[in-house]
């Protein structure tokens, strides 16, 4: 490894040796093409034509009326494919092509990240194979097909807790039979070295606009910028533009579940102990003896045991803040958005709404000014909200 | 709490070191066989009758897995297994209590495999202490690359267990070097390219491994990962190695006899006499 992958003491290679050689020709192939000219120049064609990038930067004035703050939203929802994801599966797809790679595999939760890279896939002309947990699989029938619609083959996982954690165990083990042919496109900042930090640099175009298009609004800095916090990426690609503002508090917004208090939690950072799990080290929801514990969310994306370790590292230095909101709470997050502003958000993305209007009632200042990021949209959430609600579709 | 039941493996100094059973089973012409359990699978006391059989059966050291809920370079049979020990009420400490009664009726190497977690989360000098007071001889952890290895291999060199690691196809020369400088007791060989496994043959890109890896160190070399047969076994102990592990194939045997596990030790005894037996 050229680096060490670490952010303080969090992050590393926890992997078994097979895949250490991939980990070592990945790295490499990122360090060299992250800057490279005719790479960056594709990838921003993509970005731009395929995607749809850049987002606009919402004022959300009716939002902002009933927090009393001003709110502003960083659309990723408006993205090809409904979510952030697409930016780091069109980075790492480029990637991939530009490695030699004859096949792309993927896990996905939600089956946004799933999505993004069966569409990738099917762009760049390499076949895909998406990993899902079983119950991921009868949660989001729509985005099963969706993939299956753009050439991917769907592999349902049936072993442990049914979901993101174990399609994540299936995508390693295929990655350690498979490695010197595929390239495995993790979807958030997690797992091993080189993962988080190029999963990071590819989300952190979220932060570069925003940035841009806050001082261009407001002529400042905002004063927080709020994302919710599964695996953690687009919370990495929104923070990563305001990071060296001291002054910018950031808050990333975990899946509380039933409450952190309830052994149904996703909340990892908030409720969890140091550990490791899938190639680093950062907070995991574990047992007394290690064991993995497996995670609850109203939300796929959030319904991970694990987190990225950066952001371990952003909790511990005290330079982010993290914090859980329920499901319910969640849920009015969503009918806010939807009601107020005409804007049907993510479940995932919804838990920053949520968590937004406390953070308002607190400042109580209309001076203020929140970057919430949007990150994606909830076509994909309908049946269960309306099976939440008592609606009848 | 002190148990009269308890004592040290060492202290009554009936453990067998790696590099003592090796020479031994080299001078009678034979590889060593090394077969592998998940600790309390489906249970403890028929963990440990199975473990019982391995020795009864020809074993020459024991390869005993601590479960673990994600066990990401395993098969779906370690994984079953690990899901039936969990499910039974294993834990780490009961794992540790499992070895003390493995101790009581063999002195033959005993190697742990576990997840790095597991060490973690107990902490390294009490997890390599607690190993040393089982008198285990040698710990492997399957996602502990020799990048992150520094204070396991302090805390190995501090207990005198052997820290032991892995090389695969995919690992280079270069790589090897590194890895043999920390690595003692004896060298993993991953046969395959891919998780653990029954397989149907062994491919002669596992013996041209084991042939690439001799010229790079004088440690012991065991095979594992896919080896499922005699054939298996004799095939890789021809082609250089001092020993070899089986795993998938002997849990396959747990998994299909769960509801008559006589049936199963006595199958397992006489595949593992077979297995023994192609090692000569
Ligand atoms: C819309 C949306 N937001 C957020 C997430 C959580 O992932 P991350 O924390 O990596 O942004 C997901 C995951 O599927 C998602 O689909």
């Amino acid at each position: 490894m050229i680096t060490e992958g670490k952010f303080g003491k969090y992050g590393g290679i926890f992997v078994p040796e097979l895949i250490i050689p991939a980990l070592e020709e990945l790295e490499g192939a990122f360090l060299r093409y992250k800057d490279d000219e005719k790479f960056t120049k594709e990838l921003e064609f993509y970005l731009r034509e395929f995607a749809g990038r850049p987002t606009s930067l919402y004022f959300a004035k009716n939002l902002s009326k009933k927090f009393g703050c001003k709110i502003y939203l960083k659309r990723e929802d408006m993205l090809h494919t409904g979510a952030h994801k697409i930016n780091n599966t069109l980075g790492q797809g480029l990637l991939a092509k530009y490695m030699g790679k004859k096949r792309l595999m993927a896990e996905t939760g939600a089956g946004q990240h799933g999505i993004a890279t069966a569409v990738v896939g099917a762009m760049l002309s390499i076949p895909t194979e998406v990993y899902m947990g079983i119950e991921d699989v009868e949660r989001q029938k729509l985005n099963v097909f969706r993939m299956e619609l753009s050439g991917s083959h769907v592999i349902p996982v049936e072993t442990g807790s049914k979901t993101l954690k174990d399609a994540i165990n299936e995508a390693f083990r295929d990655w350690i039979t498979n490695v010197e042919t595929t390239h495995y496109l993790i979807g958030s900042t997690m797992g091993p070295h080189p993962y988080p930090i190029m999963v990071k640099h590819f989300q952190s175009v979220i932060g570069n606009e925003a940035r841009k298009q806050i001082l261009e609004k407001e002529g400042k800095l905002p004063d927080a910028v709020i994302a919710c916090v599964g695996g953690g990426s687009n919370a990495m690609g929104v923070f990563s533009g305001f990071i060296e503002d001291k002054d910018v508090e950031l808050i990333g917004v975990e899946g509380g579940g039933d409450g952190i208090e309830t052994e149904r939690t996703g909340a990892t950072l908030c409720k969890g102990t140091e550990g490791i799990l899938h190639g680093s080290l950062s907070f995991v929801l574990q047992d007394d003896n290690g064991q993995i514990s497996e995670a609850h969310s109203v939300s796929a994306g959030l319904d991970y045991p694990g987190v990225g370790p950066e952001h371990a590292h952003l909790k511990i230095t005290g330079r982010a803040n993290y914090v859980a909101v329920t499901n319910q709470e969640a849920l009015r997050g969503f009918e806010l958005l939807s009601k107020y502003e005409g804007i049907i958000p993510a479940l995932e993305s919804a838990h920053a709404v949520a968590y937004a209007e406390k953070y308002s009632k607190v400042i109580e200042n209309s001076e203020k000014t929140i970057i919430i990021n949007l990150s994606g949209r909830g076509d994909k959430d309908m049946f269960l909200v309306a099976k939440e609600m008592g609606v009848e579709v | 709490m002190k148990s009269h039941q308890r004592y040290t493996a060492e202290e009554k100094n009936v453990v067998q070191g790696y590099s003592e059973m090796f020479l031994d089973v080299k001078n009678r012409g034979e590889g060593a066989f090394i077969p592998f359990t998940v600790a309390g699978d489906p249970d403890f006391e028929t963990s440990l009758k199975i473990v019982q059989q391995y020795v009864d059966s020809g074993a020459d050291a024991l390869e005993i897995g601590f479960p673990f809920s994600d066990p990401v370079a395993d098969g779906p049979s370690v994984q079953a297994a690990d899901i039936r020990s969990l499910n039974s009420g294993m834990t780490t400490e009961r794992c540790f209590e499992f070895i003390d009664r493995i101790r009581k009726f063999t002195s033959i190497p005993i190697g742990i495999l576990v997840y790095y977690n597991l060490i973690y989360k107990i902490g390294l000098e009490e997890f390599y202490r607690k190993a040393r007071k089982s008198g285990i001889n040698g710990i492997l952890a399957a996602d502990l690359p020799p990048e992150e290895s520094n204070d396991a291999v302090y805390m190995a060199k501090k207990y005198k267990i052997n820290q032991i690691f892995m090389v695969a196809q995919t690992t280079s020369n270069q790589r090897i070097n590194e890895v043999v400088k920390r690595c003692s007791g004896f060298l993993y060989v991953v046969a395959v390219m891919g998780v653990t496994g029954a397989r149907s043959d062994i491919k002669k890109s596992t013996v041209d491994l084991i042939k690439r890896v001799k010229n790079h160190t004088k440690l012991p070399l065991v095979v594992g990962f896919g080896i499922s047969k005699p054939e298996h076994v004799s095939d890789v102990i021809k082609s250089g190695a001092d020993g070899a592990i089986v795993a998938s194939a002997i849990i396959d045997i747990i998994t299909d006899k769960l509801d008559d596990m006589d049936v199963a030790k006595d199958e397992i005894g006489s595949f593992c006499r077979e297995l023994k037996h192609s090692t000569k």
